[in-house]
């Protein structure tokens, strides 16, 4: 006997063609018990969670006009085109120069003569750049280190801990200013890049929050008991399980990067000219706030739209994905 | 879907039933639907006899109990029908002040999960104390030499020392027992105990219940013992209620019940446990699964797993197990059973 | 059936000692949970070992210890005669196939993001080399109906089905690989009496189907009574009895299993009374301090001197299996005639 290889021959051949156990309960009973209530209190549990959120989210006002908005400057940064004929970039008339709206200029002129609602439509690509590509970096990081520091825990979830706690010291707007105070060129790749670097923190103990909580979870030592590896345990297993808070984190923190790039660009140390950005649109409409305030209201007016945007949508997300609210 | 009113005093006990609960009917509004927990059942309690309310999860057993202390979760939550009576008052139709001065000293609660029910942040002295204080008025020093007599009421050991410990500080068997002195500080006529002794391991199960049966003994308090174990039935209770879907399926004294049962789930339940008698043979389980409140099959709600459901034109008039629903009715002296066939079945 | 040839499983002096820290960064040790300590098992094939005692007792912790779950202190496991802590990559992945689990909890032990025929195929995604992967889906069809569940039910996600059902799917990803050796841990603890007796007889079905063998851990008597051929009784991580199913219930020799049987509740009424409790007093000690010599003794009504001094070895003092226990007598406790 224990010299039993393990060529399956000599193994009990099961599953065969004839499977004949079938004990006489079950197999013909089961048509009542579509949804389980569990006890009479209808706890009805998750896995239907994305089809229940998004029936939830339908309905729910906050996320329509969230996502309307989101629709519309998703469109302006793909293809501005569609809302003006104008150049952003032609100078008009210089003699234009920061005159206010008009019948031909909804927007007015800017200081250089250009036509300004061109120049305010086109600034929203950036925007959208900025803060989808510094929180797919803010993921990365996150990520990375919150499933290191929870799978593994011990000295790796102590040492990772305290990395988190210092960057958390710093303020966001204040460590990426101080980065990009010492890089030769801020384009829009630098920008993302300090805004990920110093605002990774929230996303990776949310990660390694969920981690800690599954990872001893029945099916994940089912799993190992399988003999399946760390790779697969974490990904098919565990972070599944933090998708839905990290994609409430990242809806309203894509608002909140937009919002942080405007101001170190209005600051002068995010993007330089001649990029289209409002930061920069709000900045240089500073000098002439008293005799040409347009030049300051419809870039904050956008993107406090486009902020807002974000996280209406993430504060609906939140709700329809949080089983306990419901 | 109203039952008999009454039920036939079926008891060992003397004396007029303290507590007498009668078609009861609670409902749950979930946003999935709605979901009937509580099917129109009627009990009663006389002092010092022990009553258990046996039933598998989803029965309705809990809820049946925690309508009659007022803590059902409301909503979703609601009593659509019937009385708890105390004394012969309605409890649901008096103000809610009035229910909280009968709830207090009259009948008292003990539940599964002591650890839980118990505050983390204050000690078992000052939580138990606290009874006195909020219903007698007594001062904080009077409240904490209450405390230490009902812990040592209860058996714990060292009460004196350990009256300022912390909920956490205590095994699980210690915890059920500061539950039970909470719950006996105003000498409760009726004592609700659900599912006490689940979470408990079996050598500290026979410590509560041994606690439980002498404390009645000595108070004559009516005992309502919810479970779904039917070992513990036996050893403790004086009758039974077996609960299926939100109704009671059959009642009656221990002995009889356990000894001859007249509902198919009684005896389904009674063949599905493992006994010294059956090692070697198989199981006879009852088939199929426990029913979803939500969609409670129509009329015999255990006809799906009945061996002995006569449905269509094998039933007789009126009494099609898929279509009419069995009244609970006296099937022999001081037996209730709702089966349409339970003499036949089981004979007369 | 038990002695008939080589034991498949065995474990040998099993020791697991969890550290109790203090500190974040700086972690030292301020004691040991001795949550196992020096557990002897042997498994035969075919047969069913029941593993029974209280929460705490460890008996989970010799079921994590057996999967690979934890590493234990000191000690072996045996698969075929083979150290597992020793084997290599190659004979752990075969060990794996070899030996697999059932869990207590049919909520828990399924991932709730993935429908039925992924979790019961999931070991063939480890393991592809056990069934082609065009073969798969018939496999799994295969699987559900031998245990009892509607092949068509293989897209289903397992909030859809009940505890009993759930439990079902836990052991057809458990058979999937074709194992030997099941490790079954309180698999019907968490569910409805009446689905209780359903799994029970599924289990013992399959084993007399597929000729396995079973290590099953419960609290509960009268399940492992029903399902056993050989009964051990641990008790703070360490066993104090052990022998057929008749030696442990009808002739318990430890006052350990004795206050254990004694306290099971009957379910006749005509035995209501007719066994004679044995109350215990207090409670378990904890592990992290279990006491001296005999650790039972704080609760026993037979402890002497010699208890507090002497760690009584599991070896058969005269009743014809092994107990624990310097004073052990046979004695009958629960009268079934």
């Amino acid at each position: 006997m224990t010299e039993r290889q393990q060529d399956s021959g000599t193994e009990p051949a099961y599953g065969g063609d004839s499977p004949t156990i079938v004990d006489s309960s079950t197999a013909e009973e089961q048509r009542t018990e579509d949804v389980t209530v569990a006890e009479a209190g209808g706890e009805i549990r998750q896995a239907s969670l994305w089809s229940d959120a998004w029936r939830q989210l339908r309905r729910s006002p906050t996320f329509l006009l969230g996502a309307g908005l989101f629709l519309i400057f998703a469109v302006m940064a793909v293809a501005p085109q569609l809302f003006t004929n104008a150049d952003p970039r032609q100078v008009i008339d210089l003699g234009l120069s920061a005159d206010p709206p008009t019948g031909d200029a909804w927007f007015g002129y800017d200081i250089q003569g250009r036509d300004y609602f061109a120049n305010v439509v086109y600034g929203a690509r950036v925007s959208m750049i900025v803060g989808f590509s510094s929180v797919l970096g803010v993921l990365l990081i996150g990520v990375t280190m919150g499933s290191l520091a929870g799978f593994y825990g011990g000295w790796i979830d102590s040492v990772l801990a305290r990395i988190t706690d210092v960057f958390y010291g710093l303020p966001l707007v204040l460590g990426a200013f101080l980065l990009l105070s010492v890089m030769q060129n801020r384009g829009i790749a630098q920008v993302s890049l300090a805004l990920a670097i110093f605002g990774w923190m929230t996303a990776m103990r949310l990660v390694r929050g969920t981690v800690v909580s599954v990872k001893d979870a029945d099916y994940v030592q089912a799993a190992r008991a399988l003999g399946a590896s760390t790779w697969r345990i974490l990904t098919r297993h565990i972070l599944p399980n933090a998708v839905a808070p990290v994609l409430v984190y990242a809806t309203i923190t894509v608002g909140l990067f937009i919002a942080a790039e405007a101001t170190l660009s209005f600051l002068g140390f995010g993007l330089q000219l001649p990029e289209i950005a409002w930061g920069l649109q709000i900045s240089a409409g500073m000098g002439r706030l008293r005799d040409s305030a347009h030049l300051v209201f419809f870039p904050s007016i956008f993107l406090s739209l486009m902020v807002l945007s974000f996280i209406l949508m993430g504060d609906a997300l939140r709700d329809a994905l949080d089983p306990k609210l419901r | 879907m109203s039952q008999t009113l009454t039920t036939p005093d079926i008891s060992g006990a003397a004396g007029a039933p303290v507590l007498e609960v009668n078609d009861l009917h609670v409902e749950f509004r979930t946003p999935h639907g709605l979901v009937r927990a509580v099917n129109g059942i009627t009990y009663s309690v006389r002092p010092g006899e022990t009553l258990a309310i046996l039933g598998e999860s989803g029965s309705g057993k809990s809820v049946s109990v925690q309508a009659v202390m007022g803590i059902l979760d409301s909503p979703p939550g609601f009593v659509t029908g019937g009385s708890i009576l105390f004394h012969g008052q309605d409890m649901l139709t008096m103000p809610a002040a009035q229910q909280r001065v009968i709830r207090g000293p009259g009948i008292a609660m003990v539940f599964q999960d002591a650890l839980s029910s118990l505050n983390p942040v204050f000690s078992v002295g000052h939580q138990i104390g606290e009874m006195y204080r909020a219903h007698q008025g007594a001062s904080r020093r009077e409240a904490k030499a209450k405390a230490i007599e009902l812990m040592e009421r209860v058996r714990i050991p060292a009460a004196r020392e350990r009256v300022n410990d912390y909920p956490h500080q205590f095994s699980g068997g210690m915890r059920q027992r500061v539950m039970i002195a909470m719950a006996l500080a105003l000498d409760p006529e009726i004592l609700i105990a659900d599912e006490p002794t689940t979470a408990l391991d079996v050598t500290v199960q026979a410590q509560i219940m041994e606690l439980l049966n002498d404390l009645q003994r000595d108070t004559g308090m009516g005992l309502i013992l919810i479970t779904h174990d039917l070992g513990v039935v036996n050893e403790v209770a004086d009758r039974v209620a077996v609960m299926y879907a939100g109704k009671i399926v059959e009642s009656g004294t221990i002995d009889e019940v356990f000894t001859a049962p007249t509902h198919p789930y009684t005896a389904g339940l009674m063949s599905s446990v493992p006994q010294a008698e059956t090692k070697g043979t198989r199981l006879q389980p009852i088939k199929g699964q426990p029913p979803n409140l939500a969609a409670i099959p129509p009329g015999c709600s255990f006809h799906p797993r009945c061996p002995h459901a006569r449905i269509g034109s094998a039933a007789a008039a009126d009494q099609d197990c898929a279509g009419d629903v069995p009244e609970l009715r006296e099937v022999r002296p001081a037996r209730m059973a709702a089966c349409h066939y339970s003499e036949e079945i089981f004979g007369e | 059936m038990s002695d008939t040839g080589e034991p498949i499983l065995v474990v040998k002096d099993l020791v697991k000692h969890f550290p109790l820290t203090q500190g974040i960064v700086f972690q030292r040790t301020v004691g040991h949970v001795q949550a196992v300590d020096g557990v002897n098992l042997e498994l035969y094939p075919g047969e069913t070992m029941g593993l029974v005692g209280e929460s705490g007792c460890g008996k989970s912790t010799v079921s994590k210890l057996i999967m690979g779950l934890e590493k234990p202190t000191s000690g072996q496991i045996l698969f075929e005669g083979k150290d597992v802590a020793a084997m290599s990559r190659r004979e752990l992945r075969r060990y794996r196939r070899q030996v697999q689990i059932v869990f207590q909890d049919p909520y828990a032990s399924l991932n709730p993001r993935m429908t039925v025929g992924n979790i019961v195929a999931e070991p063939w995604d480890i393991h592809p080399d056990v069934v082609p992967r065009k073969e798969r889906p018939r496999r799994v069809r295969e699987l559900l109906d031998l245990v009892g569940l509607n092949p068509d039910y293989a897209n289903r996600y397992p909030h859809q089905f009940s505890g009993g059902q759930r439990q079902r799917i836990g052991v057809a990803r458990a058979l999937a690989l074709r194992p030997s050796v099941l490790v079954c841990d309180e698999p019907v603890s968490a569910l409805d009496v009446s689905v209780q007796a359903q799994v029970m007889n599924l289990l013992e079905d399959l084993q007399d189907e597929l000729g396995l063998s079973y290590l099953f851990i419960a609290h509960d008597l009268s399940v492992v009574r029903h399902l056993s051929d050989r009964v051990a009784v641990m008790y703070l991580g360490r066993i104090v009895e052990s022998g057929t199913h008749a030696d442990v219930y009808d002739q318990p020799a430890h006052p350990y299993t004795q206050a254990l049987l004694s306290a099971v509740p009957v379910h006749e009424p005509a035995l209501r009374g007719a066994k004679e409790r044995i109350v215990l007093t207090g409670d378990v000690p904890s592990p992290a301090d279990p006491p001296s010599g005999c650790r039972f003794r704080t609760r026993c009504w037979k402890a002497q001197q010699i208890c507090v001094d002497q760690d009584p070895a599991l070896v058969d003092r005269g009743q014809g299996h092994p107990s624990a226990c310097h004073f052990a007598e046979s004695v009958e406790i629960v009268h079934t005639d």
